[in-house]
């Protein structure tokens, strides 16, 4: 073979793995964006139930079409940029909050023979692009030169950076059980647990985890940097239409990403008590559908925290429960 | 064929542009789909419904700046932790004493900040 057909080749091969790649992301993209829309209706209607009202029932069968319905509207709603505000930054910052928020979604496995990006180091992925996160709240906080959007930005971003840690310290006591940063060989560590799952020798972990995710997603009972009764929306007042709405998809996006590493990370993934035959993935969208309602069933629950509760509960409670797993763990593997 | 390191990483770009394309795409769907009547009043920032008043970014409180501080020093102890996790099956018992150490001289300092007030809100 001389050095031409090689160069052949491997052109060809680069051409081929961009393209599957790309068919696989839009598929990935598209999939989880069809969820996002759901999950709002699912929200609405469950939390509906729970306080003994019907939810949304006019648009189609059961309001089926709601989430439909709702993009319509927010499409041919008017775009308003205030006078006062820092323009590029005021345009940027929904797109960071959106991009960083959904492309963790690339790594993650939704079962063993499909993943987007299979890297070494997703994990350190998914937590990197968590944290670039809070740019976009920082920078819409900032841009929109609004008295609420600054202090929602302010409260935000002090709140997101705390439970980072928290979340990042809770997530070692897996990485020393698997050895590994893939998620699929986290997920495949998992087989020897009791319920092929971590969440039974990590469950200070898990509880830390589950807590933080909340807390990171800016959802009740930790939803200060919105908290309507005083800021009325926080750090996107000033934002109208789909830029408004753009910052609803990175929150929806961020919850769904948040569950499903908690799935990887903590339930097993894909693994189950007995396989499905034709649908490998069918216990990781149990589980995930699982976690999602458990979002919905806290935010109908709890009531939402004062900030001095929320930052003490970070700081006072969640890091030094995360070190003390680390400790544990590492005790238990130890000696064993 | 075998994929290089750089290589694998590129899907995640790839979904990143994508995630960006559907973005823009809305907005710019939006920008002929809606109406456009824009008045002054509509066009200042919301203050209650009353003109704002004063400087939007006044000061704020020094809380805010110690958190951010402690937020670093946590972090690079995460990081300190990562690479030692990973590999914590080949190196045993020495490096969980001496990670052991390292964990309890970072509590000296976060006890430190505690007594200090740096989680006190009020």
């Amino acid at each position: 073979m001389d050095a031409k057909t090689l160069y052949d080749a491997a052109d060809h091969f680069l051409l081929k793995y961009t393209g599957l790649s790309l068919i696989k992301g839009l598929v990935l993209v598209v999939i989880t964006l069809l969820h996002v829309a759901y999950a709002t209706y699912a929200e609405r209607k469950v939390i509906g139930r729970m306080q003994q009202r019907i939810g949304p029932n006019r648009v189609g069968p059961r309001g089926l079409l709601q989430p439909i319905a709702d993009v319509l509207k927010l499409l041919t709603k008017e775009d308003i940029t205030p006078d006062c505000v820092d323009r590029p930054v005021f345009m940027i910052a929904p797109f960071i909050s959106l991009v960083a928020g959904a492309t963790s979604l690339a790594v993650i496995p939704i079962w063993q023979n499909f993943v987007v990006a299979n890297v070494n180091c997703a994990l350190l992925v998914i937590l990197a692009l968590s944290s670039l996160s809070s740019f976009g709240v920082i920078l819409a906080g900032w841009g929109s030169n609004s008295r609420y959007s600054f202090l929602g930005g302010l409260r935000a971003s002090a709140q997101v950076i705390s439970y980072e840690i928290a979340m990042a310290l809770a997530l070692v006591g897996v990485m020393m059980l698997a050895g590994s940063l893939n998620l699929i060989d986290i997920v495949k560590a998992q087989i020897n647990s009791p319920f092929k799952m971590f969440a039974i020798p990590q469950i200070i972990g898990f509880f830390v985890f589950m807590v933080a995710a909340i807390a990171e997603t800016n959802r009740t009972p930790f939803d200060l940097p919105e908290a309507e009764s005083e800021l009325v929306a926080g750090y996107f007042v000033e934002y109208s239409a789909m830029r408004f709405a753009l910052f609803y998809l990175a929150e929806y996006f961020g919850m769904i990403v948040m569950s499903m590493v908690a799935v990887i990370c903590f339930l097993g993934g894909w693994y189950g008590p007995f396989p499905i035959p034709g649908i490998p993935f069918f216990w990781f969208l149990v589980k995930l559908y699982f976690l999602i309602f458990f979002y919905i069933w806290v935010r109908a629950t709890l009531p939402r925290y004062r900030y001095d509760q929320v930052m003490g509960l970070g700081w006072k409670i969640l890091i030094p429960l995360a070190l003390l797993n680390i400790v544990i763990t590492g005790l238990i593997k130890v000696l064993a | 064929m075998q994929i290089s390191v750089s290589l694998q990483y590129l899907p995640i770009l790839l979904v990143a542009g994508i995630v960006f394309i559907i973005g823009v795409a809305m907005v710019t769907i939006n920008k002929f789909l809606s109406v456009k009547r824009p008045y002054p009043e509509k066009r200042v920032a919301y203050e209650c419904g009353l003109p704002p008043t004063g400087q939007p970014r006044h000061r704020f409180s020094i809380k805010f700046y110690a958190i951010a501080i402690l937020f670093v020093v946590f972090d690079v102890e995460a990081v300190f932790l990562y690479p030692w996790a990973v590999t914590f099956d080949q190196i045993g018992l020495f490096a969980y004493v001496e990670m052991v150490i390292f964990i309890i001289l970072l509590l000296v300092a976060y006890f430190y900040a505690w007594i200090r007030g740096a989680f006190q809100w009020e």
